[in-house]
């Protein structure tokens, strides 16, 4: 299927999305899970998506991320529009542009650190060497261990370093830390903010971690489907110094 | 009308066995793949069970009804007093003689000449032993000499109907004899004519006449040359067969046989064996497949059950309840398999028994399996599931109730050694294949042996045509080049052989000495009639089948394998020949060679030897005669004028009806075994692609997140699939080998022995067919990779 392309009327923008909803139908239910969102993520900035479960905001991640389409509304990456795209087009946009962190690491767990991250760069356009991605995210000495050797911190950083290994233009976390004590937690914030920082990716964040918020550029809040407020921070706190 | 009440629902069920109910629903694919490998093995062996009981019970009752006799005895002559003496023989019951003899017969309308058994009874009562079963018309009247009954299958073949008449040549004189009647006999169950391998009612009848006719007609008044005994029950039939031999020697007895050895009952019977050893091998082997794919089934279940197995400890169930649960499963996947199989195995055996029914003449088959026959292939199936998965059971039972509810820690891959070296030079999807088939050794293992078990019965049932094929090919075409073979019921001196000669398409013709013996070794015995063949034999010379043509030594015996065997004896041994008829002398000769031939048990000599040791002219008991073909009308209008002609075979006849009976059975059988065998693949296969899919639906899933193709994944899943198959077909090929080599050996009988023929393109198609139900198997399963949910993996932990 032949893509739309459509320009972004705004200069410099990763990610553009236009009045998405997203409605799902359980039986005779009908649940709004997305009423009307728009938002842009410029390169560079890290957003972090605040907001109760069920707020909306995982169904907006899976959407940008290309996982899941929306009942109306567009979203147009770099000017494409990828609402209007097929399947085998959105997974080459995954493929080649985005950067997954799930809230449970999900490695394959019979390929070591070091291989997990090149089950990404042999696919990608001009990927770092994976020694690399992991050196970023503070595991350079970790490559041959496996998952199941490795602490859920590490393994959250692996999944960082085989996130960002491909130099994707976006990088989505899914509740990164969820999963982590708040120590280790600190630890692959750092991480995030050092990809966010070094290699100029744009991140969106979610958590319903309200102190995590002051690492972003711009903290968004979700509820019942709608964004209910949007503050832009004056400065980024380093990862190192959040408590919760 | 009495009011309804309030609405109760007939199946109360508990919990548990709604939640048993719902896993059988949910797994039903891989339910259904094994139920369909229990359903074959099962089938196989009510199919089985079922036709040997139909056959045994069938012959029983039917020689029970018949009164069929125990031993036979042929014999030149004897007056009817001799018939006492042979009654007063300790545990004999009852002897009755009749009059045995060969005719020519035409029929009208049928070119070749056809060899008539003509068989005496009683006109004025019934026979006492053997007696004929009336299919239509009566049996034959007092003072009515011509009067015949016709064996029922070859009435049929020639329409032959009560009130037709046929013409015979009876001991020289050209009789027209009318049928009165068509009966089935116990004693010709399986009819085949002397010298040929295969029931041939075209070419062969038996005619049952009047006993005053026949003695009439071969200058018997008074006499017999054919008694058949029935025995006091527990007499040993060999002390009576040596007593009776004792006595009818003096009137040229050929040597008495007890009923196993009656020809129409030992094919029988060997029949029934071989059926026998096929319910051992193949259903063994479906089975414990099938055994197998359950407990890899049930395995995964329980492990993705841990939380709920932990859950209803908590709540109060006991292990005994928890492991009950789970056996329940077992028992009714099992089950399905079962009462697929029953349905099924009955169809076949239907079907299998309805072509015995035509193959042998039996007045009534049944094919009613008994209530054991399903108990049996119910027990065995149901208890080697619950053995294959006796452990899986006892894992759910011994998962203490808090370790159950945690999830399972990650499992602990490895990468060490050569392997590793090896794998580097691999990409990350393909290590990912050799990893999870490395890190579950047992299971992969288990894959590959149900892989290559699939292959290997595929091998077995494929190289059965072959078999067949090259048996006839050997038997038929290499050793034997004669197309007509002229037996004489009196031997004649050798110008007969120059009368055959001048006959119209004579090419060449070759006298043979058939002297009927007993040869003994030590305490072995067998009664097998030595072939005396001239020097440089032409026409049927002796043919080993693995070397060739091999020329007799001057003197000597020359036996077959399988005679060896019998005997116990070996080259440069000796042997002591006891013949049977003329002046009955007794020699020892030496065994000078030993040759492999797969029919019969053949025993040789030259003929010039053979005639020095009987102290005899030069005679012939039988002429091979090869011919014109575009002659034999005027040929066979001669032959049936011949005097004291006992049998003509034609090759070509014998290898067209060979071809007709074993070819269709083969085929059947043949096509049976490869679909089932193609149903183990699909199986093997799709049980460890669901289990596996199971597994790491999850991992697939996230990799589809990070952006690799449906094509990229399917990869990693049906890679592994297709490595295991890979792994098992070469092993399948070298089981298959084995298995064939085992039943050629062990379905050896007395009568044939099926070579063993492996050609390239039975282990192709095998592996073909192996192929192409895993492929299947792979793209039912590669449809659910489409349909992977790839939002879920993100949230869910498993």
């Amino acid at each position: 299927m032949a893509a739309r392309e459509v320009e972004s009327p705004q200069g410099d923008v990763v990610l553009r999305a236009e009045g998405l909803t997203k409605v799902y139908r359980t039986g005779e239910v009908e649940v709004h899970a997305l009423r009307g969102v728009d938002l842009s993520l410029a390169p560079r900035e890290l957003i972090v998506l605040l907001g109760p479960s069920g707020s909306g905001k995982s169904t907006l991640l899976n959407i940008l991320g290309g996982l899941d389409t929306p009942s109306s509304g567009h979203v147009f990456f770099r000017g494409t529009e990828l609402t209007a795209r097929d399947e085998a087009a959105l997974t080459q946009y995954r493929r080649h542009h985005v950067g997954f962190v799930f809230q449970f690491y999900n490695l394959i767990p019979s390929l070591t650190a070091k291989e997990n991250v090149s089950l990404v760069t042999e696919i990608a356009d001009a990927p770092m060497r994976p020694e690399d991605a992991l050196a970023l995210v503070g595991l350079g000495e970790r490559l041959n261990h496996f998952p199941a050797q490795l602490s859920g911190g590490e393994q959250q950083r692996v999944a960082i370093a085989r996130a960002i290994a491909k130099r994707p233009q976006l990088l989505l976390c899914d509740e990164p830390t969820g999963a982590l004590d708040s120590a280790t937690g600190v630890l692959v914030l750092e991480a995030i903010e050092a990809v966010n920082r070094e290699l100029g990716t744009a991140t969106a964040l979610i958590t319903h971690n309200a102190g995590i918020a002051l690492m972003a550029d711009r903290v968004i809040r979700f509820g019942d489907g709608q964004i209910v407020e949007s503050n832009v921070n004056a400065t980024r706190r380093p990862a190192r110094d959040l408590e919760w | 009308m009495v009011s309804p009440g309030p609405p109760r629902s007939f199946f109360q069920l508990r919990a548990l066995e709604r939640k048993l109910l719902r896993d059988l629903w949910r797994l039903r694919g891989q339910v259904l793949a094994i139920a369909l490998v229990i359903a074959s093995g099962v089938a196989v062996l009510v199919m089985s069970l079922g036709t040997i009981e139909a056959l045994r019970e069938t012959a029983a009752a039917f020689y029970d009804r018949s009164n069929f006799a125990d031993v036979f005895a042929s014999l030149k002559r004897a007056p009817e007093g001799v018939a006492d003496r042979i009654a007063e023989i300790p545990g004999v019951q009852t002897a009755e003689t009749r009059i045995v003899r060969f005719a020519l017969l035409d029929v009208e309308g049928f070119r070749e000449p056809v060899i008539g058994q003509l068989v005496s009874v009683p006109e004025t009562k019934e026979p006492v032993l053997n007696r004929v079963m009336l299919r239509s018309g009566r049996m034959v009247a007092p003072g009515h000499p011509d009067e015949v009954v016709l064996s029922e299958a070859f009435a049929d073949v020639h329409d032959l109907e009560p009130g037709a008449s046929l013409r015979a040549l009876i001991n020289g004189k050209l009789r027209t004899l009318q049928v009165v009647g068509t009966a089935l006999s116990a004693e010709h169950v399986y009819t085949m004519p002397p010298g040929s391998l295969m029931p041939d009612e075209k070419r062969f009848g038996v005619l049952w006449m009047g006993r005053e006719a026949l003695a009439h007609a071969f200058d018997l008044d008074g006499a017999f040359d054919d008694v058949s005994l029935s025995l006091l029950r527990g007499t040993s039939p060999e002390d009576v067969i040596s007593r009776l031999d004792l006595l009818l020697a003096p009137y040229g007895g050929v040597g008495a046989y007890a009923r196993k050895d009656q020809l129409s009952n030992w094919f029988l019977m060997s029949e029934i064996d071989q059926l026998a050893n096929m319910v051992t091998v193949l259903p063994t082997i479906f089975l414990s497949v099938a055994a197998f794919l359950t407990s890899m089934v049930l395995n995964r279940l329980i492990a993705i059950e841990r939380s709920e197995i932990g859950l209803f400890k908590a709540f109060g169930y006991s292990n005994a309840s928890v492991g009950w649960h789970y056996a329940q499963l077992v028992i009714a996947i099992s089950m399905l398999g079962v009462a697929f199989g029953v349905g099924l195995g009955a169809w076949f055996g239907h079907g299998m028994t309805a072509m015995y029914a035509e193959l042998y003449r039996f007045p009534f088959i049944i094919f009613r399996p008994s209530l054991s026959v399903y108990a049996i292939a119910a027990g065995v199936s149901v208890g080697s599931a619950l053995l294959g998965t006796a452990r899986a059971v006892l894992r759910a039972v011994r998962l203490p109730p808090a370790e159950a509810m945690r999830p399972p820690s990650p499992t602990l891959f490895a990468s060490e050694g050569i392997g590793a070296r090896i794998e580097r030079i691999f990409d990350q999807p393909t290590r990912m294949i050799f990893r999870q088939i490395t890190r579950f050794p047992a299971r992969s293992g288990g894959s590959v042996f149900g892989i290559a078990m699939a292959v290997g019965l595929l091998v077995t049932a494929l190289q059965w045509p072959d078999a067949i094929d090259r048996m006839l090919e050997l038997y038929f075409f290499e050793a034997q080049r004669q197309d007509v073979t002229v037996g004489f019921s009196e031997v004649k001196t050798s110008e007969v052989q120059q009368s055959l000669a001048r006959m119209p398409g004579v090419f060449a013709v070759e006298g043979v000495r058939t002297v009927a013996a007993r040869l003994r070794h030590g305490t072995r015995s067998r009664r097998e009639a030595i072939q005396g063949i001239p020097e440089h034999a032409q026409l049927t010379p002796v043919y080993d089948s693995n070397r060739g043509v091999v020329e007799l030594p001057s003197e000597g015996l020359v036996i077959s394998r399988k005679l060896s065997e019998m005997l116990a004896v070996e080259p440069g041994q000796m042997i002591t020949v006891e013949v049977l008829e003329g002046r009955r002398p007794v020699f020892d000769a030496p065994v000078v060679g030993v040759f492999e031939t797969n029919i019969g048990s053949p025993a040789y000599m030259r003929s010039d030897a053979l005639h020095r040791l009987m102290r005899e002219r030069p005679v012939t008991s039988a002429v091979h005669l090869r011919v014109d073909r575009d002659q034999e009308p005027a040929l066979f209008a001669a032959l049936k004028k011949l005097p004291a002609v006992s049998g003509i075979t034609l090759r070509r006849a014998a290898v067209e009806k060979f071809n007709e009976t074993m070819a269709r059975t083969i085929m059947i059988f043949t096509g049976v075994f490869a679909l089932f065998s193609a149903t183990l693949a699909f199986g093997v296969a799709y049980n460890s692609t669901r289990v596996s899919l199971s597994e790491r639906a999850r991992e697939l899933a996230t990799l589809r997140v990070l952006g690799q193709t449906r094509l990229e994944i399917s990869y990693i899943l049906l890679g592994e699939v297709a490595l295991l198959a890979f792994m098992g077909l070469p092993i399948g090929c070298a089981v298959g080998a084995a298995i064939s080599w085992f039943m050629a050996t062990s379905f050896e009988t007395d009568l044939y022995r099926v070579p063993l023929v492996l050609e390239h393109a039975t282990f192709g198609m095998a592996i073909a067919i192996a192929v192409v139900s895993v492929a299947i198997s792979a793209a039912i399963v590669r449809q659910r990779l489409d349909r992977l949910d790839l939002i879920a993996v993100l949230k869910t932990r498993e």
